[in-house]
């Protein structure tokens, strides 16, 4: 699912006519009640007086900000960074060669991929964790296979870990990582590609000459999306890694839920949101000089 | 890269997204309640006790209940969104657009915790309600992504010759536009369907302790005990999506619904 790809307007006059101008009042009073206003609330929160034990009251104080400025939550900030990073980097090297693969096959066979690529996006979190915790879990998992094939001495688990974690993100943003680079992907001209092939050059050389540049600036922003896309798994760290991999994402639902300190666990999401809108910007402006140099 | 080459990585990749699916299939299939692979005796008993076991059903019964609801929502508020982004391109058109595809870009804990504080201002937290609601708007993207796309691909000579013959505003949007896009309102429910049954996080926050889901029970059981069951409803998970997808990829262009300008032909 791609923002960019739905915009433009294409009939100026003869839609216009078409559909009434109050059909744009609807959803925009219900966006705004309840897509809006949750936020504004949530601002509020960040700076409300917590009640131990219980939600919040209304006030204006700092303490919550200043609780982010702790050392705790500077290792919280930079482990979610590493980590998050660590797999979009990863997933980014997959996915690419595989969409440009994908993108060069026959119709039917990308839609049977693409299928299977969204079903495995569709999956929950918990199931997703679920199932990585079992493939590298001591009885059911990929311990036993190795120890019957002689490769180690006796079943073992690989999880919980940081490798286990890993897994489970890439697992988890590799299907977003191909379906963010298949647009770009599949509109990049086939005839570049053809010349350079006619020109002499091998395929490894056209690949790395003339698809890797081309694709720079929507590989680049495909990176940051899935950077943020993993930036908000709140349960794979839980289930898959160890307390000290806990990310921001984690952290978060862990203040909200078990030690009800809503207003620290809103300035928590404010700190995200921040981030995530700050690194989503940086996408749509890549985005757009790209579209403008072609 | 020769063209075997590339088919053997695809499939390579394809496979590794695979095992986990493959494994947790055969712990379904367990015959005693350990999650063993290669399972123990075969047997079909677990997919038997998720329709028959009390604290099984009730959840699935919230998650059905709750899919359905929202995605009718979340249609409902997508489908006048992308009607007036589509016919106007004025401010207005372009700041519901940013809102309706917001709430996927964000890391979906803020927009949960958003959730949670309005409820608990409005006084609604905990309430089956509240989870439909908060699903419909957080859903909203995919309706909106796949109504536009339908509108796009509409003939403007088919509105303007329905204009000449006559027909009111109202009859072309009913008569001509709707039908038209009949089958991207289905994909967009079904999209948002299939997500809302797996989404967790805002269904936890907003009504975890009151109204559980299945990714809420899993959640659980994976901290108090597993059991096979937990195989069963992640195998009938995958199996949903695969048929939901896979008929949008049967009656629909899905490269085209995925971005792709180029896979018109054949």
């Amino acid at each position: 699912m791609n923002g960019r790809a739905v915009h433009g307007t294409p009939a100026s006059g003869v839609s216009e006519k078409a559909v009434p101008g109050w059909y744009g009042l609807v959803p925009a009073i219900t966006l705004a009640v309840l897509f809006i206003t949750p936020f504004a609330i949530m601002l509020s929160v960040s700076v409300a007086h917590r009640v131990p034990g219980g939600f919040f009251e209304p006030g204006f104080e700092w303490t919550s900000y200043e609780r982010l400025l702790s050392a705790f939550f500077g290792r919280i900030l930079l482990t979610s960074i590493a980590i998050s990073a660590g797999a979009a980097v990863i997933c980014i090297v997959l996915a690419f060669p595989f969409t440009v693969f994908l993108a060069g096959m026959r119709h039917r066979v990308q839609t049977l991929v693409l299928v299977a690529l969204l079903a495995v996006l569709s999956l929950s979190e918990v199931i997703i964790g679920f199932s990585i915790s079992t493939l590298l879990s001591r009885t059911a998992g990929i311990g036993n296979l190795f120890a019957a094939l002689g490769l180690i001495d006796g079943p073992r688990s690989y999880t919980p870990g940081l490798f286990a974690l890993m897994t489970g993100l890439c697992y988890l943003a590799f299907p977003y990582a191909v379906l963010v680079l298949y647009p770009p992907v599949s509109r990049l001209d086939p005839e570049l590609r053809d010349a350079a092939r006619m020109m002499g050059a091998g395929p490894l050389r056209t690949f790395f000459t003339v698809t890797v540049p081309l694709m720079r600036a929507p590989v680049l922003g495909a990176a940051i999306l899935v950077f943020v896309f993993t930036l908000g798994a709140y349960l794979l760290p839980q289930v898959l890694g160890r307390p000290s991999h806990w990310t921001l994402s984690v952290h978060i639902t862990d203040q909200a839920i078990f030690q009800s300190n809503l207003p620290f666990a809103a300035a928590m999401a404010i700190v995200l949101l921040l981030v995530a809108l700050l690194l989503v910007g940086l996408t749509l402006l890549l985005g757009r000089e790209s579209g403008g140099r072609r | 890269m020769t063209r075997g080459l590339r088919l053997f990585y695809v499939c390579f990749i394809l496979f590794l997204l695979a095992l986990p699916i493959i494994v947790v299939t055969g712990i379904s299939l367990n015959e005693g309640r350990s999650l063993r692979f290669p399972p123990e005796g075969l047997s079909l008993r677990w997919y038997g006790a998720l329709f028959q076991e009390g604290d099984w059903l009730e959840p699935l019964r919230h998650s059905l209940i709750i899919a359905s609801c929202a995605a009718a929502l979340s249609v409902a508020i997508a489908l006048p969104l992308a009607l007036y982004v589509w016919s106007r391109g004025n401010w207005l058109g372009r700041a519901l657009h940013t809102l309706g595809v917001a709430p996927f870009m964000l890391p979906p804990v803020i927009t949960a915790l958003g959730f949670l504080v309005f409820w608990v201002s409005a006084g609604m937290y905990g309430q089956m309600l509240a989870t439909i609601i908060s699903h419909a708007i957080f859903l909203v993207t995919l309706p909106v992504v796949t109504i536009s796309l339908g509108l796009r691909s509409i003939d403007m000579a088919l509105i303007e010759a329905a204009r000449t013959m006559g027909a009111s505003r109202g009859q072309i949007l009913s008569g001509v536009i709707l039908p038209l896009i009949t089958p991207y309102i289905i994909s967009g429910f079904a999209f948002a369907f299939v997500l809302s049954l797996n989404e967790y996080i805002v269904a936890y926050m907003v009504a975890g302790f009151t109204v559980e889901t299945l990714p809420i029970k899993i959640f659980n059981s994976l901290r108090y005990g597993y059991t096979p069951i937990m195989g069963v409803v992640a195998v009938l998970f995958v199996a949903l999506a695969i048929i939901v997808f896979g008929l949008i990829g049967r009656y629909g262009n899905l490269p085209r619904l995925m971005g792709s300008d180029r896979s018109g032909e054949c």
